[in-house]
């Protein structure tokens, strides 16, 4: 197969990583969400491309999927919430963009090197699963740096973006196995909605430091 | 006669880039003026300025000193090298030989470091905040710009433009996720170095917010007509590079024939209109940044650069 069908491939999941990047670097509630929903939609450009290049036409729902429900739905539905919160001009304190960015650098470098003795086949296979677990390890750094109950969903949704990356890279992952992660992201969602409106009347905050009080044990780190 | 033919191409380059600089400039400012819903200057406004700031009177401050006078002429001297070097229609041009990507960020260096003196020459306070600031965007964007070439001649194998171009060109090199990443970094670099919108504002006076103005605002006269005529220039500089490293279709390869080099002058030209509209939308549609987000800005810049080394550092499929 030529080269350009995989170099496209690489292109699209590469721009998912730096979309992934611009997400840690966002500040602002409004602006993360919008990033975020860039990111469905280059992952549901990305599958549609896996769906060319590996003629497998099961893999254009998935992207459908994707395009729909992460790139419009879940968007507009967290729009929604975050303007009924009324945080939706509230700044983030990020703790620290430089070493936040840096950690994430050295996170792409730990996946790469992960990957590195795992495919001797195919070479662009193991750069695409070396790209869908940085976005996977970036997902799960957001959501570590974050303090905000509203863009650590984001970050867990933009974590499972790698998985479902990841998926798609390697052949042979049956359709029912993406339609069930994607429901079970649905319901995912669905807890953490609930879950924020439920937070938002007992503390009057959606900063998930508020939760440390009732942990029992006091630990200094959050 | 072969020789008097390549020094009339070099030739040609050479004065092509100083007689669209301010014309591409016009370019911009007029598209920016229709976004916000402005008629704006005609496009050949820039020329007018230049013709007739070099008729005005050169006022000087009394406690100007030579470097102040000497200024203007270096800066346009040292961006107009960067710029005649930067193959931008053939790549077999007869000084390409000394189109290094590292020596056109030296030159663009001495041509900041000579602005920042003079910025500081006669000691107004706007002078000497531009000045500052000037440097520590040069701090922060030069790293960055040195992590790009480092991508580049990762891929390319080589720092020469024109042998980058010529094999970019020929399409063997394909799509890379790391000349991906770097063309977004040089982007970032790009407007921070042109004092464009996140960064500075080039429409802009008497404004605590504003750098490059800020250190030229003694200036007046034939002067000041030489720093414009730079700043035009450092623009399509920038143009020149990214249609040369990132999108180099249609430039004429060594011992080209007339139908190519017409071709690839049509080419450039087409090019630099294409990013000379591109740039004002891009600038209308985010804010002018405070100074204390500039590391930022910049710092994403670094970010993707390392990244693009990095990946291909591992490996070269990047």
């Amino acid at each position: 197969m030529s080269t350009l069908l995989f170099d496209v491939a690489h292109l699209l999941a590469g721009s998912m990583l730096v979309l992934s990047f611009a997400l840690l670097y966002q500040d602002r509630i409004t602006a993360v969400i919008n990033v975020f929903a860039l990111q469905a939609m280059a992952l549901s450009l990305s599958v549609a491309w896996q769906a060319l290049v590996q003629d497998a036409p099961h893999l254009l729902v998935t992207s459908a999927i994707a395009l729909v429900v992460k790139g419009f739905v879940i968007p507009a539905a967290l729009h929604r919430i975050v303007r009924r919160l009324q945080i939706h001009r509230e700044i983030e304190q990020v703790i620290g963009a430089g070493p936040t960015m840096l950690t994430g650098l050295g996170l792409v470098a730990l996946s790469i090197l992960l990957m590195q003795p795992v495919g001797e086949v195919n070479i662009y296979v193991r750069e695409d699963l070396a790209f869908a677990l940085a976005v996977i390890l970036l997902g799960l750094l957001m959501m570590i740096t974050r303090r905000n109950a509203v863009t650590q969903v984001v970050g867990f949704m933009s974590l499972e973006n790698g998985l479902v990356l990841a998926a798609t890279g390697a052949k042979g992952m049956p359709l029912v196995v993406e339609v069930s992660v994607a429901f079970s992201i649905l319901i995912a969602f669905i807890v953490f909605g609930v879950f924020v409106f439920r937070m938002r009347e007992r503390f009057d905050t959606v900063d998930v430091s508020a939760l440390d009080r009732f942990r029992g044990e006091r630990r200094d780190t959050t | 006669m072969a020789l008097i033919l390549d020094l009339m191409l070099q030739a040609v380059q050479m004065v092509l880039v100083v007689a669209i600089a301010p014309a591409i400039l016009g370019v911009t400012r007029k598209v920016k003026a229709r976004l916000l819903r402005r008629i704006g200057p005609p496009v050949l406004q820039p020329y007018r300025d230049i013709w007739k700031l070099m008729h005005k009177e050169a006022v000087l401050a009394h406690n100007a000193s030579w470097l102040y006078r000497v200024a203007p002429y270096l800066i346009f001297a040292a961006t107009w090298a960067a710029a005649a070097l930067v193959p931008s229609y053939a790549t077999g041009l007869l000084f390409s030989w000394s189109a290094d990507l590292i020596a056109i960020v030296a030159l663009l260096g001495t041509a900041r470091f000579t602005l920042a003196l003079a910025g500081m020459d006669v000691g107004t306070a706007f002078g000497g905040i531009g000045s500052s600031r000037e440097m520590m965007i040069a701090s922060l964007a030069e790293p960055a710009m040195l992590l790009i070439v480092f991508a580049v001649a990762l891929v390319a194998g080589t720092t020469q433009l024109s042998a980058i171009a010529t094999l970019f060109a020929t399409g063997s090199v394909g799509l890379r996720v790391s000349l991906g990443l770097g063309m977004f970094a040089f982007l970032l670099v790009a407007v921070a170095e042109n004092a464009r919108i996140p960064i500075d504002n080039p429409a802009t006076h008497l404004e605590l917010t504003m750098v490059h103005e800020a250190m030229v605002l003694e200036y007046s006269g034939r002067h000041l007509a030489m720093i414009e005529a730079a700043a035009a220039l450092k623009l399509v500089l920038y143009f020149s590079l990214i249609a040369c490293l990132f999108a180099p279709f249609g430039i004429a390869g060594p011992n080209a024939g007339a139908a190519a080099l017409g071709f690839g002058i049509l080419a450039y030209l087409a090019k630099l209109m294409v990013l000379a509209v591109l740039l004002p939308i891009a600038e209308t549609s985010v804010a002018k940044m405070r100074v204390f987000r500039y590391p930022v800005f910049v710092g994403s810049a670094f970010a993707a650069a390392a990244l693009a080394v990095f990946l291909l550092f591992v490996s070269k499929g990047f």
